[in-house]
């Protein structure tokens, strides 16, 4: 059965009257790795922006509010939640609503983190209840605060194992008035990932730069209309070298496909999401044996469909950055999330047993 | 400001403790002399000094490794340093702790234009961190004011912002990775080249933590490539309640400035007569910059004049020219200089949300009379970082202590509208005894608890950050 309660202090309550374990769950849309069998902890009802001011770019709400409905608010004021979030149905087969807190507590973000930072660099106040039912906040609602240790990034990305988020507090950016896709056809993956580099190194603003291999090379430039067709100018130029670039105006859906994987929807398999220095992605993908790849982030971030059950950590052996299975079929032993290194692992585990002593709180993730 | 009282058994090790550092550093990199230990008394919060029991300058993690851990076994206190330019006093040592200087660990150790990023030793000058790849059309974008002297790694412990963070974030959104030692010595690596955690986001809580987790000896730090161009449009309004509702009405407008910076009256008027840059006479002023080609920058200023002139300034005057640019900045830079002539001052730091920016000038201003020491507001108008700077006089008893009581009503007056103690210069000791204004007992466990994991023991900075009576049982431990 689950429990879905409705204010913070329902859910400390509840968290504190629990022998666990708990599976905390948003929106549902987002879930990678395997809890086990444990009491549904809903936080859907902590539902509501509190607080939004477009003059300060500020917006706080609960961590049960939908995130389409902020974005709808956010856009009627002509703002957004800067780093794009990705909406994960299509590729994990969720059809909830994903909610604030599961977009934070998975650190979700899109391609514009080349240029405005990951959910954690937006992330600025959090209210969570930790293992022992105990509200705590860190950050606040302004966007430049050293007050203390920042446990706002602490909770990015916690994937619930630290404490149950319950209000979300974001900086948040202006919609640009342009934007424009610029292609690059026909390039191998290493010329592709040069080009993008190239493109990232130059100060035309590249806030997308994505590569589908024999589909394409993408670099979205957004800002001010005329802004926008002279830097489109400049970086076709700057990239001359790589072949022509076609223009594409309509980036909204390109740029929700390469955000979203839509590469990879309706195809069976397992989902690898790796992140690696850019210069070295094209060796990771080609050493993957993966059935198909997409690359996001410059480079920096590879999306791999693989054959169910394959470990391609075991096939990669050792390298710099981590690979994490975002789908797969049922537990068979490999770890969803990438193991760490005995110095940092202890730290985290420690840190686990500090904030959940009781180990309660989606036990097997991470 | 209270410190805990020096354990005796320490002091009284001093020469054991000193032929111990020897043992395992050069001669040249341990300071013991009473004379010489004088030089690290204090960092940039002078009115506070406290000479250390040694003091070590270590030239590779190995060393800081063999240092800690002799020290973690020892039970000798040990205060991070970087460059001692910390307003906050967070590099303040105590009589019984080893300083462990970083300064002498300056070298640039790669530099990744491919990948955008440099990895450097964390003694190194932010300043110079630029300087190393600006030949190249880069740069590294916090710019705390003391850039030129101050190091990475206290950027890091203090996660340092700068004029320019409305764009571009503060320490944290620019660091990658980080080489940290624990206080027993073990030496881990955090992030690297790659642009997120595997698994939690420590970096993430180690920018910030003030040198109480660890000593950051190496980071890789992205780099970014450098606009085309950048000019800046100087506003003047007769209000302060109307040069703030312009920085809203801008920041609506979808324009993202690098920077928009906020004089009032009595910081103009003093940065008029030292530096002479040709300010209005006028109750406030904005600096506002933008970055581009020569066209963008035309294109962005022009909107911004347009809701400027909605709001009838006394004053619009654009850029055309580089020297234009830096006449219009050098009264900005030269606040803190010229504050610093009338008298001594105080530099606060707490953030606001904008919207609140009237109301907390008017009451400053009402305090001001109250306490009868003046303020003149400089202010990162666009993130809401204020740095309100109390003047007094440090020959006359008791002017201190009335400066920092009015410093506390400011801080507190912070929070009670939204917003924070701190918004780029860290706690430290300065703020230490106003957390509980902002922060819950429960909170402030939250955090101790990730100090209890890095350094259970409470030897690495540990009189800092958190009042003494919520640390006093883990640090006697």
């Amino acid at each position: 059965m689950a429990i879905a309660a409705k204010t913070e202090a329902e859910l400390a309550d509840a968290v504190r009257g629990s022998n666990g374990p708990m599976r905390i769950v948003g929106g549902g849309t987002r879930s990678i790795g395997h809890v086990g069998p444990a009491e549904v902890l809903e936080t859907s009802g902590l539902s509501g922006v509190t607080l939004y001011e477009p003059g300060a770019l500020t917006l706080v709400a609960g961590a049960g509010t939908p995130l389409a409905e902020v974005e709808a608010l956010l856009a009627s004021e002509g703002q957004r939640l800067p780093f794009e979030v990705p909406d994960m149905r299509g590729l994990l087969g969720g059809t909830g609503a994903s909610t604030l807190g599961g977009v934070v507590a998975a650190n979700a973000s899109g391609p514009r983190r080349v240029q405005v930072g990951a959910c954690r660099d937006s992330l600025i106040g959090v209210r969570f209840i930790d293992g022992t039912g105990t509200v705590i906040k860190n950050g606040g609602r302004v966007m430049k605060n050293v007050t203390g240790y920042d446990l706002v990034k602490l909770m990015a990305g916690s994937h619930g194992t630290l404490g149950v988020l319950t209000e979300i507090s974001f900086k948040l950016l202006p919609v640009p008035a342009a934007a424009m896709t610029l292609i690059l056809n026909g390039l191998d993956d290493f010329r592709a990932v040069a080009a993008m580099s190239a493109a990232l190194a130059s100060p035309f603003e590249v806030s997308g730069a994505a590569h589908w291999p024999g589909s394409g090379t993408f670099f979205r430039i957004e800002g001010f209309a005329a802004s926008v067709a002279y830097r489109a100018g400049q970086l076709a130029d700057l990239l001359a070298d790589f072949g022509p670039m076609t223009r594409e105006d309509d980036t909204a859906n390109r740029w929700a496909n390469i955000r979203d994987v839509s590469l990879f929807h309706g195809r069976n398999g397992d989902v690898w999401r790796v992140s690696v220095k850019p210069s070295d992605a094209p060796v990771i993908a080609a050493r993957s044996g993966a059935e198909a790849v997409a690359y996001d982030w410059g480079g920096g971030l590879i999306w791999m469909l693989m054959a169910p059950g394959s470990d391609l950590r075991a096939g990669l052996g050792p390298f710099s950055g981590h690979a994490t299975r975002v789908r797969s079929g049922p537990a068979d032993g490999i770890a969803a999330f990438q193991p760490e290194a005995p110095a940092l692992s202890t730290l985290t585990k420690a840190l686990r047993a500090k904030f959940d002593p009781r180990g309660i709180l989606n036990p097997g993730l991470m | 400001m209270q410190m805990p009282v020096p354990d005796a058994t320490v002091l009284a090790r001093k020469a054991l403790i000193v032929d111990r550092l020897l043992a395992i550093l050069p001669a040249d990199a341990v300071v013991h002399d009473e004379a010489e230990t004088r030089a690290y008394e204090c960092d940039a919060l002078t009115a506070y000094r406290c000479p250390p029991l040694a003091a070590v300058l270590p030239r590779s993690t190995a060393e800081v490794s063999a240092v800690l851990k002799l020290c973690h076994a020892m039970g000798v206190p040990v205060v991070p340093r970087g460059s001692g330019t910390s307003l906050a006093g967070g590099a303040l040592p105590t009589a019984d702790c080893v300083i462990l200087g970083v300064a002498r660990m300056n070298n640039v150790l790669e530099t990744d234009y491919e990948n955008r990023f440099i990895k450097v030793q964390s003694g190194r000058t932010n300043l110079s961190v630029t300087g190393a790849v600006e030949a190249d059309g880069f740069f590294y974008a916090p710019d705390p004011s003391s850039q030129l002297a101050c190091a990475i790694a206290g950027n890091i412990a203090m996660n340092s912002g700068g004029a320019h963070c409305l764009k571009y974030g503060v320490t944290t959104n620019n660091l990658l990775g980080v080489t940290l030692v624990l206080m027993d010595g073990t030496v881990v690596e955090v992030g690297g080249a790659h642009m997120d955690a595997p698994g939690l986001d420590l970096l993430g809580v180690i920018c910030g933590s003030e040198g109480q987790l660890g000593v950051v000896t190496e980071a890789t730090l992205r780099i970014l490539p450098k606009p085309e161009g950048a000019r800046p449009v100087l506003i003047g309004f007769d209000s302060n309640e109307v040069a703030g509702t312009c920085v809203a009405d801008i920041i609506k407008a979808g324009i993202l400035p690098v920077a928009i910076e906020f004089m009032d009256r009595p910081c103009i008027r003093a940065t008029e007569d030292f530096a002479h840059a040709g300010y209005p006479d006028c109750e406030a002023l904005l600096i506002v910059e933008v970055e581009g080609s020569p066209a963008e920058i035309d294109e962005q200023l022009a909107l911004i004049k347009t809701i400027a002139t909605r709001h009838n300034p006394v004053e619009l005057r654009e850029s055309k020219s580089e020297e234009e640019s830096k006449k219009i900045w050098l009264g900005r830079k030269s606040a803190f200089g010229a504050m610093g002539q009338i008298n001594d001052y105080m530099c606060l730091d707490g953030t606001i949300p904008i919207t609140a920016l009237p109301y907390v000038l008017r009451r400053i201003g009402e305090m001001s009379k109250e306490f009868g020491l003046d303020v003149g507001n400089v202010f990162h108008a666009g993130d809401g970082n204020m740095h309100p700077l109390i003047l007094y006089d440090a020959n006359k008893p008791g002017d201190l202590e009335l400066c920092e009581a009015f410093g506390a009503e400011i801080l507190k007056l912070c929070v009670e509208v939204g917003g924070c103690l701190t918004g780029e210069h860290g706690v430290g000791i300065e703020k230490r005894d106003l957390m509980s204004v902002q922060f819950t007992d429960a909170d402030m466990e939250a955090q101790c608890r990730v100090k209890d994991v890095f350094d259970p023991a409470w030897l690495l900075n540990a009189a800092k950050v958190f009042p003494l009576h919520i640390t006093a049982s883990r640090r006697a431990a």
